[in-house]
């Protein structure tokens, strides 16, 4: 098993290959290279990335990386697939962070599957694209730091979680202008072939939404399951969440509580 | 389309996974764990802003709190509602069915078709069935994680993180 920890886009990229090879040590250098590069283009931190040039009217979209394009297009499928829950100018300015990570994250698990590698797991921060397995997610408790509110399990899976705990009231609900309320935290799980760009956006949207919404906006939607954590600490979840748990079931549950 | 599909797969082996569960193991929360008869368990009405979400009690509630709404044909307008039955397992307080409920390819509900007789047993099934997710916070210890999802730290955040603990040991 090879593992790797990537600081880069503000947090941290973690891989781990059960399957390497040979070049594995060599696939893990270009994908960081790679996400390096996707932060250079994307980051609304660097004033001389593309976005913030083009955010200030300095270039048009024809002068940009032509991954600009595609990922303004993907950030405007979301906003219709939320009804406008997610937005690629959360506070005004371009933004396309919340499609980018999870995108970022895609493209590092294109590259290992490119290299062969069939049983890997990346993750963006704590937004999760695995393939083969299984896999075991845990889910962190967003109130209790280092512990875990859910364990899921499973082959494939992309587990993306949007919440307060690790940098406060960041999400605003794009109607209103707000700061979401309502809940801890909101995690989605994606279907085999959702992905992760897609998967982490739509959290980030319903969070946006709230749990009332969020919870009946995911079950309307093929593919996707949610977890919630409210503010108390209660969760509530879509009838489908429960067969991403552990096969082996509550046994292994009593065995992870004790 | 491509999603479509895939999804499809994906529930078919989610319905394999549920059915070869035994009951006394099954991870299902009250809210996929249909009753049955003569359970004494109380099953409450879901609410209109959430056709077919399961609602999760705080923890220290009563195990049968939470709703196990029924699946309605509105909530999944893309296919006709069918039910499948799992083989019978034989568990240790006796033989065990469930059936689960999917409307197009998606799960709406699993009930327990076939409960050992006695009253007590039943009871016995339904408190080891207890919503696992109300389960008091799970050390990461002891969960056997290889990844953690949990929103998005920063830099110095990921040196507290779990996942850094994980990256650490198993390098």
């Amino acid at each position: 098993m090879l593992r790797h920890a990537e600081p880069v886009m503000g947090t941290v990229f973690s891989i781990t290959v059960r399957d390497p090879g040979p070049g594995t040590p060599a696939v893990l250098a270009r994908i960081a290279e790679r996400l390096h590069r996707i932060d250079a283009v994307f980051s609304i931190y660097r004033a001389d990335s593309d976005i913030s040039r083009l955010d200030r009217g300095e270039i048009v979209l024809a002068d940009c990386d032509p991954e600009v394009r595609a990922v303004l297009a993907a950030c405007r499928e979301v906003a219709a697939e939320t009804d406008g829950y997610f937005t690629e100018r959360p506070d005004g300015r371009l933004d396309p962070s919340g499609w980018v990570k999870g995108w970022a994250v895609e493209r590092a698990s294109a590259l290992l599957r490119a290299s062969g590698a069939r049983q890997y797991c990346v993750s963006g921060g704590g937004d999760v694209q695995s393939a083969g397995g299984p896999w075991r997610v845990g889910i962190a408790d967003p109130r209790r730091p280092g512990l875990l509110a859910a364990v899921l399990a499973g082959h494939d899976l992309a587990v993306a979680t949007s919440g307060t705990a690790e940098r406060g009231a960041h999400i605003h609900d794009p109607h209103t202008g707000r700061p979401a309320e309502g809940l801890a935290s909101l995690t989605l799980v994606g279907a085999p072939g959702t992905g992760i760009a897609r998967t982490d956006a739509w959290a980030t949207a319903a969070f946006a939404m709230g749990p009332d919404r969020a919870l009946a906006w995911a079950t309307r939607r093929a593919g996707i399951e949610a977890l919630a954590v409210l503010p108390d600490g209660s969760k509530r979840w879509t009838t489908g969440l429960p067969g991403h748990f552990p096969a082996s079931g509550p046994a292994d549950w009593r065995a992870a509580v004790g | 389309m491509r999603r479509a599909v895939v999804t499809s797969a994906a529930t078919a082996a989610g319905v394999v996974l549920l059915l070869s569960l035994k009951p006394h193991e099954a991870a299902g929360p009250t809210p996929v764990i249909g009753t049955g008869s003569g359970s004494g368990t109380d099953v409450s009405q879901p609410s209109a802003a959430q056709p077919s979400a399961g609602t999760g009690a705080a923890p220290g509630s009563s195990a049968g709190s939470s709703a196990a709404p029924a699946p309605s044909g509105s909530a999944a307008p893309s296919g006709a509602t069918r039910k499948v039955s799992g083989n019978t397992v034989n568990t240790r307080y006796g033989p065990v069915q469930v059936q689960v409920t999917l409307a197009g390819s998606r799960i709406t509900a699993v009930d327990v078709v076939k409960y050992p007789n006695s009253e007590r047993r039943d009871r016995e099934i339904n408190s080891s069935a207890l919503p696992v997710l109300n389960q008091e916070a799970i050390s990461a210890q002891s969960a056997h994680i290889d990844v953690v999802s949990g929103a998005t730290y920063t830099s110095d955040g990921y040196v507290r993180s779990l996942q850094s603990a994980l990256d650490r040991a198993k390098g």
